[in-house]
């Protein structure tokens, strides 16, 4: 059995998963999941995750229906994110390792957002494409093997969850307003504007200030036009240039499987547009594709593990600390 | 012999209207070259202001070759390639949650350390006194299309 922690940004995870993937328990702090975290969303960062670490670590196991005993790797996220953040669950699963006398596997949180296609029952096998979209990222990652992969392209500037949830701001939706702008687009004609799409932005990568700012400037100028169809206007040329670069990823690479990972991956808009691609698309489950500590503990299966008094002094990594 | 002239006195505000990103780089790198380690930088302008675009020419100037985004969801970016660590905080969803009294004020003690740069985007969040001494503070405005109205105080 392998426990992982993910404490990278907002949400306090841990799992346990056995060796072959199947998924024991997968607790993630921000869904209410037990009455100890109060349906209450986190707040941001490290006093809550110091808060919740143990609580979730509890239930991962308690939910999973084995004790620390049937641990036999234990593994954290140590980079990208913050480092005050990241280090709540780094040190914790130092902890427990060393007490336990067990290995520990240092994870990058972007090598689990791809290793969460690997998760059972039926795992997506490279070589793929994937397209992981949150946040705090925005990349198109070749993946190989099951152990690494290599960065086609990500972003310039804002990752997509931003500009989904700065725009949702801008139209007066609250924040954070993913969700509630695909609501509000539903209902409008997402040709009614002409944002951009990062056309003039040379190979794979991604940029997403531009569109940012085209939706200030056109609410700017058209403060009677139909809010829902700025939003669909605007989720559409995120939605657009997202897939274009997918397309043209896959076109170079001759690869015809692509997976998604990240909180954008839940936009509706956006798994229609990619399924139209016309290939294997593989989309994990909601809760798989957001952060969380399955996919923390799918990657770990694939680290060299560091030994008890190997892994003392490791240290988290920030983003933008390590070149992608 | 004539006394060599003194230098003109640093204006303490400066007005400049970049045309473009590229501008609004230069204008960053500008200011780059007078920072000195423990110099914190602050940031203020709306969205698509292009905060993120002056701090990618001020980390440029200072050494940094990696990308430079938008710090929104992590809060911190660290660049660390370059001559002097550098720390890219945006404090715009600490904004959401209470401010940084609501957080651990150890939390970003470490980005603001006498051995690093830090720019702070959105540092309205934070109090008046918690980031420390400010060596500039940057204010960004659209005027209109590509055009910005960037205020630099010392």
């Amino acid at each position: 059995m392998i426990l992982a922690i993910e404490t990278s940004c907002d949400d306090t995870c841990a799992a346990v998963i056995d060796r072959s993937g199947l998924i024991l328990s997968n607790v993630i702090s921000s869904q209410g999941i037990h009455d100890r975290y109060g349906g209450v969303v986190p707040e941001i960062a490290a006093r809550h995750h110091l808060e919740l670490v143990d609580v979730a670590i509890e239930d991962a196991l308690e939910q999973a229906d084995v004790g620390l005993g049937d641990i036999r790797l234990v593994a954290a996220t140590q980079g990208p994110g913050l480092v005050g953040a990241l280090l709540i669950g780094l040190s914790e699963a130092k902890a427990i390792a060393a007490a336990r006398n067990l290995p520990l596997a240092p994870v990058d949180h972007l090598q689990g957002h791809v290793a969460a296609n690997f998760l059972g029952p039926e795992p997506f096998e490279p070589p793929f494409l994937c397209l992981i979209a949150s946040g705090g990222h925005t990349l198109l990652a070749h993946v190989e093997d099951r152990f690494g992969f290599t960065v086609l392209g990500s972003t310039l500037d804002d990752a997509a969850g931003e500009a989904f949830d700065k725009g949702a701001r801008m139209l007066g939706l609250g924040y954070p307003g993913g969700p509630a702008l695909q609501r509000l687009a539903a209902d409008g004609d997402p040709t009614a504007f002409k944002f951009p799409t990062a056309e003039g932005v040379d190979g794979l990568d991604f940029s997403f200030a531009g569109v940012k700012t085209s939706l200030l400037y056109a609410l700017r100028d058209n403060p009677d036009a139909p809010r829902q169809d700025l939003a669909a206007s605007y989720q559409a040329a995120i939605v657009e240039q997202l897939a274009r670069r997918t397309e043209k990823a896959l076109e170079q690479t001759g690869i015809d499987r692509l997976a998604v990972g990240g909180g954008v991956a839940a936009n509706g808009p956006l798994r229609e547009r990619l399924a139209r691609i016309g290939v294997t698309l593989h989309v994990p489950p909601r809760e798989l594709c957001t952060d969380n500590a399955a996919m923390i503990a799918s990657a770990a299966r694939y680290v060299t593990p560091l030994l008890p008094g190997a892994y003392l002094d490791l240290d988290a990594y920030a983003t933008g600390q390590r070149a992608l | 012999m004539a006394a060599p002239a003194d230098p003109p006195p640093a204006s303490p505000t400066r007005v400049v209207v970049s045309d473009g990103p590229g501008r609004t780089e230069a204008l960053g790198a500008d200011v780059a070259r007078t920072l000195r380690p423990g110099d914190v930088v602050l940031l203020s302008g709306e969205v698509g202001a292009g905060k993120t675009t002056f701090v990618r020419g001020a980390a440029r100037e200072l050494g940094h070759v990696g990308r430079v985004t938008s710090p929104t969801f992590t809060i911190v970016n660290r660049y660390e390639d370059g001559r002097v660590p550098i720390s890219h905080l945006d404090l715009y969803r600490l904004g959401e949650s209470g401010g940084l009294d609501a957080e651990d004020p150890s939390l970003l003690a470490d980005e603001l350390g006498p051995d690093r740069v830090a720019f702070v985007e959105w540092p309205e969040a934070a109090g008046h006194d918690s980031l420390g001494p400010i060596a500039a503070r940057v204010t960004l405005r659209h005027a209109g299309g590509d055009a910005r109205e960037i205020e630099i105080s010392r």
